[in-house]
């Protein structure tokens, strides 16, 4: 027991986990939403744009928050305008300026240096450098996404499930898509220093994909997939600890051991139920 | 509830004039002429590609016209029942929670009202629907989910409905029963627009026709414009016409000719 409880003596490791377990709570709940719009490839893509970010702000010595922040942002809203242009799918979209930003960001490192253990730490995550700041930023932003997303239930689920019809009643889809996409890239950025760029993408689809085998409503997959990925978080984070392994994949291997039990357990019928979000 | 009714000064509630429509430089609707009146049932026919998904986008305020003008009547209701096959139906929703959407402006709170509660099970029961308020979606036949989709429509108590492919994919008894209650519908005063490829099964059993490639060829009855002329030069092939019961039947030797567009000729007569 006194080994389980040892790491909550250090402050590093208390902010980490509280980082780990509600940005774990934040990817879940904007997760659904990835996943139900067969975006899953998003996260993969927008948190390597973001390194180009990342890595241009180290060395232009901005703050990197700021500077990757804008990066992302910039990314996430040229994706969703390439994107609504009949010529170029979504994926391809994707593809190309995520990956462009992301070679940006190694080249960069490449020909001026890396600095510090920054460079591994933007790949894999490391709870080292995490700091107050850094807990109070995730949290507010965590209780603003759920405000909004408890507020614009209505409006996100309609959108989400039949954009045209829901255009034509009314409702701001390009707005609730633009919406989307910067919750999701200061989600990703809030959650980077934690995870790493390289793993982020799972915090986002394998808490969504469990909860959908586990429920067909929406709401009750919003909860579950916040829930999912809180836990992941949580248990990740002491694991890492523990087995003294980088944060990222140990949160990361806790989602996907969830993953593969509820998969088990719920056999042909969550199979059919997560069918069409494998997209 | 009586609700206020407005239309435009002749009656209509959608009025194009010479619209054009685009898509990068593909011209997928020239100059059209089009009203539509507070009572009419009209079906959109013509062949794949010819422009009747985008002419309903038009009259639904959903696409910006490159050219020409569209005036509709101020407020007016109008409720969009797309073709089944654009949806999801694994989405996590059951029926009643998809026709619920219809009023997602309505209310903040993500939870139903009392009145909302009542009003979906009474759109429900009208359609046939009354014990699947609480089943997935994937749950239901071809025939119910075009129903659960003309539920949510009515649930915004539309003047105009606007209807892609209604009875695609349903079997004849179900495109019956589809037909008689939108039959019903307007007679109790809801306008409808509805495209369909169905030129015997849904077509000739409509009171007003429009037929469209790129560009309005011909309106009317059925009788007035399910003639070989007309027909070919909408759908690009030679079609025999027969008369059965006083109603036009198609006869169709080149059904594979319906996926070819025809090639707009400049200053076409």
């Amino acid at each position: 027991m006194d080994q389980l409880l040892r790491p909550f003596e250090f402050e590093f490791f208390r902010n980490g986990l509280i980082v780990a377990t509600v940005a774990g709570a934040l990817c879940g709940l904007v997760g659904v939403y990835v996943v139900l719009k067969g975006m899953s490839y998003i996260g993969h893509g927008l948190s390597h744009a973001i390194f180009g970010g990342f890595a241009a702000s180290a060395l232009l010595g901005v703050n990197y928050v700021l500077g990757a922040g804008v990066w992302g942002v910039a990314s996430a809203l040229m994706i969703n305008g390439v994107t609504r242009r009949r010529t170029i799918g979504a994926d391809a979209a994707i593809g190309v300026i995520t990956t462009a930003s992301f070679a940006l960001g190694l080249a960069l490192f490449a020909v001026f240096g890396r600095r510090g253990s920054s460079f591994d730490a933007a790949l894999f995550g490391s709870i080292l450098g995490v700091g107050t700041a850094d807990v109070v930023a995730i949290v507010v932003l965590t209780i603003i996404v759920a405000g909004a997303v408890f507020l614009g239930y209505r409006h996100l689920l309609f959108a989400t499930f039949d954009p045209d019809v829901a255009a034509a009643s009314g409702v701001r889809t390009g707005l609730v898509d633009a919406a989307m996409m910067l919750v999701l890239a200061t989600s990703i950025l809030a959650t980077m220093q934690v995870l790493g760029v390289t793993l982020i993408a799972a915090t986002l689809v394998i808490p969504a994909t469990v909860a959908r085998m586990l429920t067909d409503s929406f709401s009750r997959m919003l909860i579950l997939a916040a829930g999912i990925g809180a836990t992941c978080g949580f248990v990740g984070m002491n694991l890492s600890y523990q087995l003294d392994i980088q944060s990222g994949p140990s949160i990361v291997l806790v989602g996907a051991g969830i993953f593969a039990v509820v998969f088990t357990i719920t056999g042909t019928r969550g199979r059919a139920r997560a069918a069409g979000v494998a997209g | 509830m009586m609700s206020q009714q407005r239309y435009l000064d002749d009656g209509a509630l959608v009025r194009l004039r010479g619209v054009s429509c685009r898509y990068d430089r593909d011209t997928v609707l020239d100059r059209i002429d089009l009203d539509i009146g507070r009572d009419q049932f009209t079906g959109i026919v013509g062949p794949s590609g010819s422009g009747k998904t985008t002419l309903l986008k038009v009259l639904l305020g959903t696409m910006v016209v490159a050219a020409g003008q569209v005036r509709m009547a101020p407020g007016l209701r109008v409720g969009y029942v797309p073709q089944v096959e654009t949806v999801d139906w694994n989405f996590p929703v059951t029926v009643a929670q998809c026709v619920l959407m219809a009023r997602t402006r309505g209310r903040v709170l993500p939870w139903p009202s009392a009145s909302e509660r009542r009003d979906t099970s009474a759109v429900l029961d009208r359609l046939g629907l009354g014990g699947f308020a609480d089943r997935h979606i994937r749950r239901l036949s071809g025939g119910q989910q075009q129903r659960v989709f003309l539920a949510r429509a009515l649930m915004g108590d539309p003047q105009l409905l606007v209807m892609d492919e209604p009875t695609s994919g349903v079997d004849a008894t179900t495109r019956h029963d589809v037909l008689h209650l939108l039959d019903d519908l307007n007679r109790a005063g809801t306008a409808i627009v509805l495209t369909t490829h169905d030129l015997n099964g849904i077509a000739s059993h409509l009171p007003h026709l429009v037929c469209l490639n790129t560009t309005v060829v011909a309106t009317g009855t059925p009788r007035q414009v399910l003639t070989p002329e007309v027909l070919e030069r909408t759908f690009g092939a030679r079609m025999e016409v027969l008369e059965h019961a006083g109603m036009p039947v198609v006869i169709d030797e080149h059904a594979h000719l319906h996926h070819r567009v025809v090639p707009l000729r400049k200053n076409a007569s």
